[in-house]
């Protein structure tokens, strides 16, 4: 009877506040909270997407009147071999570096989660390619490759291994070497540092136990070490290949897509076309060619991760 | 596990000795162009690792012939303000999405993670399009607006990640005591989030100051742009490359991220890793 009494007052103060009442309920803070993270994400992403398959499906030159062409432009692209050698340029290029970035990413990895001293130091200075802008440190490499100056020639030289200066950028092949190397040498620190963090979550018991029964390094690494953080492994692949297979600034300045058109990745052709040329319509279709061959990679990956 | 000496040197020594000259070595080579006069980095006889007589001519030229310092002040400004947009955004959302129970929550965080895997490169035409719709073309704002749009997403769910970590019960209490939600969540949460805030705006900062296809495409004044576009725009011309001032100009643009990031390389770490361990 004594808690009716009490509750009775207090609902009636709650009817004549029903404002605050509204404020204070879960549904109406939680949509006022997330609403400004929403308005932004759909002016910029989702608006601008759906903008983009109008862009690709027209004929749309800047300062003109888009004009609808179907799937024109899509169909051109597919004829032109500049187009074509993009798209197998970008596959090179992303399975390439991201096979370097695994593989030295993992050694540099195992290399840190051992124990000696000034290992924080050391870390932080693994990272620098990652934090440091990645046009400026491209540059760097610019230089490096330079035609008559590289370092990298003088250093072969000395070595003894060459007579004559390599022309790094200059040659279709080498050029695109020279552009996967890049790639990795800034991606490295994220494999490594992300998968430093997934070794370091495992007991060292479990080492120690296989030891005891008999397994040796290789084994060790096979069926402890790969299993336990192939999660982690996993969704480091995920966005190396997203960032990768969509890179613009490392060719933009190591290449500009040559020589002749012949480094382009989808992001620097579409540029090219989109911007530096004005072809609206034509750019926005070779940039969101893109987009179902990410789907299908992130989808594996996901579906992958889940079953983890 | 106890190595012994050869096995450490060849397993451990060397490896980590060969991974240190290969990463670090860019940047060694930046810094020592950047303070070698040109007779002596257009010399193919010499030594291209010594220089004889340093010297500062290089920063010098960028100073007096470039607006270095103008393009430091946008790329800093753009930085701010599009990290702390970000951030408000993200952690309201991440509260929001990780504490409070409204339809739709799930959702809107499956959402905000798939607009986290678009890549800018995507989108970058038609996004030209709707900030030249907004007037923004060749404005600072028109990339302290876009920026977010690859922020917002990381910090959400960064920050939910910390959210989640946090006990329910301190808020509870706090609101028994007669706080309210947002008072529980300004005093009570916040404050015990904060190195996940710290994380996220390291991580937000080092992204915005980086970028560099926004801020190609959107702004086309020379003295709005910032340091990564100006750099590259400006001191390349044509076929001539200023190789002093052009490295420079990498070395004095990268000091301020390095700087910051070694401040807070544990946080920035934590950031990096928490996607990858927590997801």
């Amino acid at each position: 009877m004594l808690t009716s009494e009490i509750t009775l007052p207090k609902e009636k103060v709650y009817r004549t506040a029903k404002w605050r009442l509204f404020l204070e309920r879960d549904s109406s803070i939680g949509y006022a909270m997330v609403a400004p993270a929403v308005l932004i994400l759909t002016l910029f992403i989702a608006y601008p997407f759906i903008l983009g398959i109008r862009m690709s499906l027209s004929h749309w030159l800047v300062g003109q009147e888009p004009v609808f062409v179907g799937l024109q432009n899509f169909i051109r692209n597919a004829d032109s071999t500049i187009f074509t050698r993009t798209v197998q340029n970008t596959f090179i290029y992303t399975a390439a570096a991201t096979v370097l970035k695994l593989v030295f990413g993992m050694a540099l990895a195992l290399v840190l989660n051992n124990t000696f001293r000034g290992k924080g130091l050391v870390r932080a200075a693994f990272l620098l390619p990652w934090i440091i802008p990645t046009v400026l440190s491209t540059l760097a490499w610019l230089w490096m490759f330079d035609a008559t100056f590289s370092v990298l020639n003088w250093f072969l030289r000395y070595l003894g291994l060459i007579q004559r200066g390599i022309s790094w950028l200059g040659d279709p092949v080498l050029a695109m070497i020279s552009i996967i190397v890049v790639n990795a040498w800034r991606g490295i620190p994220f494999f490594a540092i992300s998968l430093l963090a997934g070794l370091q979550t495992i007991s060292q018991e479990l080492y120690e136990a296989a030891a005891i029964d008999g397994a040796n390094a290789m084994q060790r690494f096979r069926y402890i070490t790969l299993p336990m953080v192939k999660p982690v492994l996993l969704v480091v692949l995920l966005f190396s290949i997203i960032w990768t297979f969509a890179d613009f600034q490392l060719v933009y300045v190591l290449t500009r897509g040559g020589p002749a058109n012949s480094t382009h990745l989808f992001a620097t052709l579409a540029y090219q076309v989109g911007v530096v040329s004005g072809s609206l319509g034509d750019g926005a279709a070779i940039s969101l060619t893109m987009f179902p061959i990410l789907v299908v990679v992130v989808v594996i990956l996901l579906m992958y991760l889940r079953k983890e | 596990m106890r190595q012994r000496p050869l096995e450490r040197i060849l397993l451990f020594h060397l490896p980590l000795w060969f991974f240190l000259i290969v990463t670090l070595f860019p940047f060694f080579w930046m810094f020592i162009t950047s303070i070698k006069p040109n007779a002596e980095l257009y010399n193919v006889r010499m030594n291209p690792l010594y220089v004889l007589h340093p010297t500062l001519d290089h920063f010098r030229y960028l100073m007096r012939e470039t607006i270095f310092l103008t393009w430091a002040y946008n790329t800093l400004y753009v930085s701010i303000l599009s990290t702390a947009i970000s951030l408000v955004t993200g952690i309201m959302a991440g509260y929001a999405l990780s504490r409070l129970r409204f339809r739709g929550a799930g959702g809107m965080a499956v959402g905000i993670f798939v607009t986290y895997l678009v890549p800018p490169t995507l989108l970058f035409i038609p996004l030209a399009d709707v900030v030249r719709a907004f007037g923004l073309l060749d404005s600072p704002w028109s990339l302290i607006l876009t920026y977010p749009t690859f922020l917002i997403p990381f910090s959400t769910w960064l920050l939910m990640g910390y959210f989640k970590t946090i006990p329910r019960e301190l808020e509870e209490c706090a609101m028994i005591d007669g706080a309210t939600r947002l008072q529980a969540m300004i005093k009570i949460v916040l404050p015990l989030a904060l190195p996940g805030i710290l994380s996220a705006g390291i991580f937000a900062f080092t992204l915005s100051w980086n970028e560099f296809i926004y801020a190609l495409v959107f702004l086309s004044s020379t003295e709005i742009k910032t340091i990564p576009v100006g750099v590259v725009s400006e001191l390349i011309r044509g076929d001539v490359f200023f190789w002093g001032p052009l490295m420079a100009g990498a070395l004095l643009g990268s000091v301020p991220v390095a700087i910051i990031y070694s401040f807070f390389v544990e946080y920035y770490v934590a950031g990096l890793t928490a996607g990858a361990v927590k997801g």
